[in-house]
């Protein structure tokens, strides 16, 4: 019925975090934000960010339109930044990049990346990493703004 | 009787595998699985009589045409020449008529800077018609392709005239009470689609040209989606410029045309200038040639040229109008499928109503880009996303859409495929 590929780029861990989108829905006090579109698609996120009085990213929460890659990493992404400084944020997207370039050579480091790792098979699908990259694409300029 | 037979059921299954056996691409495999090819419409593929005339032409003729006396340049301008020549005859127009441009998109990019350049004073009187400004209006439909819109947009910030729109039906049709409506005394172009490239109606250009022409405002067709679908004559459809891509009727990219009354051409101000559309060049201004040359500045697009003649000379020995029965059966074929699996929703005309070969839909619960990944799994390529036509999804509550486009080499096998594709898509992502 589908391809080995195809299975693993839509493994059952991605499907039920399309469906659940974790973080889904904008809240108030960001410290930032950030509006990203796939200009191909018009596939299209919103992403804020969340600091405790520490400063460090308590959550986030976001809203869009897009693809189960596209929605799925962002529900990943929302699992991933609890408690994280800045710079530990910037590794994870860093490291999320190289999986996504990968063309499938590298695993991901699921101590980093979580339930992220499970999209490590949309670097196979050159057609599809922008959708996979969008919400960290959008996290990363919400750190920053 | 069995010339009778086939004019009235288009093309028959035999005759499409031999058409099939002129595409070279259709015999390669995609992941594993003969390639099943609907995506017509953004492209279509190309025929071995028509790469062979490309191959030819750099192996025996190449050369820069309208310049140099030697053997080969002759050549190559009479092949360039004659070449318009057959792509006017298949349009219904006259060869003085036929304007080489990139594409569709450049075709209408060349009307929007002409009408420009005659808005900030270029082209004297004769180019009076062309000029804009505040209070003068331009007016487009909501389905179009962003090819035929951003230009218009653009153009009227330059001009500081009025962009205005005709909404759509439910259906998809274009709104003719309120292009009565819209259109007026202060309408100075009318700028629409022949066939919409994500609803795949033939749209009303009689109805719209009357209402444009009754108040004096020009007429531009983007045939974009017709000319390689079915019969098109620009004369007796009375428009004033039209547009198409050769690349979406199985000539190279590159290559595309621009018609327009040879009247008007005539007084439109130039677009690209430089070289090979001047007749005589002084240090601060120059004269310019007759349409077409004046609007085809430096080297030209020779190879493609001649290959989009070669292109056209296929189609015509096929026949467009069997061509235009053929692919009304397969769209007829593919929105029955569709419409038959469980949320899946058609956008434009009804099951049953005519439409050409192509239909965008929405699978409920499933995104377009995961319907065209499931379907390219089984080596069926689809478009999907917004086509490059945003407003038309916007109209209908949407943001990206599946289509399946189809061509005089596609076969009711290849869209059973693809509907079945559908259906199984919607297991593997869960909603069933």
């Amino acid at each position: 019925m589908a391809s080995r590929e195809l299975e693993s780029m839509y493994q059952q861990v991605i499907l039920d975090h399309a469906k659940q989108k974790h973080g889904f829905g904008l809240r108030d006090g960001a410290s930032g934000s950030s509006h990203q579109i796939n200009p191909t698609c018009g596939d299209e996120v919103t992403l804020r960010v969340h600091r405790a009085s520490d400063g460090s990213i308590e959550s986030i929460s976001w809203e869009g339109q897009g693809c189960s890659i596209s929605t799925a990493s962002a529900s990943v992404l929302n699992d991933l930044v609890h408690e994280l400084s800045d710079a530990e944020a910037t590794a994870r997207i860093q490291a999320f990049r190289e999986l996504m370039q990968s063309k499938g050579a590298i695993e991901g480091d699921e101590e980093l990346l979580g339930d992220a790792v499970a999209l490590g098979g949309v670097s196979r699908y050159v057609t599809r990493i922008k959708c996979a990259m969008l919400p960290w694409v959008a996290f990363e300029a919400a750190l920053a703004s | 009787m069995t010339i009778e037979t086939n004019i009235r059921t288009g093309l028959d299954g035999a005759e499409v595998e031999r058409i099939r056996s002129d595409f070279p691409i259709l015999g390669r495999t995609v992941n594993g699985h003969p390639l099943v090819y609907l995506d017509s419409g953004a492209t279509s593929q190309k025929p071995r009589q028509v790469i062979d005339v490309e191959r030819a032409y750099y192996e025996t003729t190449n050369s820069a045409v309208h310049r140099g006396a030697h053997t080969l340049a002759g050549e190559a301008t009479e092949l360039f020449e004659a070449a318009r020549a057959t792509v006017a005859g298949f349009v219904g127009a006259g060869e003085d008529e036929i304007v080489w441009t990139s594409n569709a998109t450049e075709g209408i990019n060349l009307i929007a800077y002409g009408m420009s350049n005659t808005s900030l004073g270029r082209g004297g009187a004769a180019a009076e018609r062309f000029r804009l400004g505040a209070g003068d209006e331009i007016v487009v439909t909501e389905l179009e392709h962003h090819a035929n819109l951003v230009p218009w947009q653009e153009l009227a910030f330059r001009t500081g005239a009025t962009l205005r729109v005709i909404g759509l039906d439910d259906d998809g049709a274009i709104r003719l009470d309120e292009a009565a409506e819209v259109i007026g005394e202060t309408t100075r172009v009318v700028a629409f689609s022949h066939v919409s490239n994500v609803l795949g109606a033939v749209n009303p250009v009689a109805e719209l040209t009357a209402l444009a022409h009754a108040v004096g405002a020009l007429v531009v067709l983007d045939a974009c989606q017709s000319a390689p679908h079915l019969p098109l004559d620009l004369h007796a459809l009375e428009v004033d410029f039209a547009v198409f891509s050769g690349h979406k009727m199985l000539a190279p990219t590159g290559i595309g045309v621009l018609y327009g009354r040879s009247e008007l051409l005539n007084a439109l101000p130039p677009f690209l200038t430089g070289g090979s559309m001047i007749t005589t060049v002084g240090l601060t201004e120059s004269e310019f040639l007759p349409a077409p040359l004046r609007f085809e500045a430096g080297t030209q697009r020779v190879s493609q040229a001649i290959a989009l003649a070669a292109a056209v000379d296929y189609l015509g020995a096929v026949g467009m109008d069997r061509i235009e029965l053929w692919e009304a059966e397969l769209g007829r074929r593919l929105v029955d499928g569709l419409t038959g699996i469980p949320g899946v929703r058609v956008l434009g005309p009804a099951a049953g109503a005519e439409r050409v070969g192509l239909a965008s839909f929405v699978v409920d619960g499933v995104h377009a880009h995961d319907v065209g990944q499931f379907l390219d799994d089984r080596g069926i390529a689809v478009r999907v996303g917004h086509h490059c036509a945003q407003p038309v999804h916007r109209r209908f509550g949407v943001t990206a859409t599946t289509r399946a486009s189809g061509y005089l080499y596609t076969t009711p096998d290849e869209i059973d495929l693809a509907v079945q594709a559908v259906a199984d898509s919607r297991r593997f992502f869960g909603v069933v």
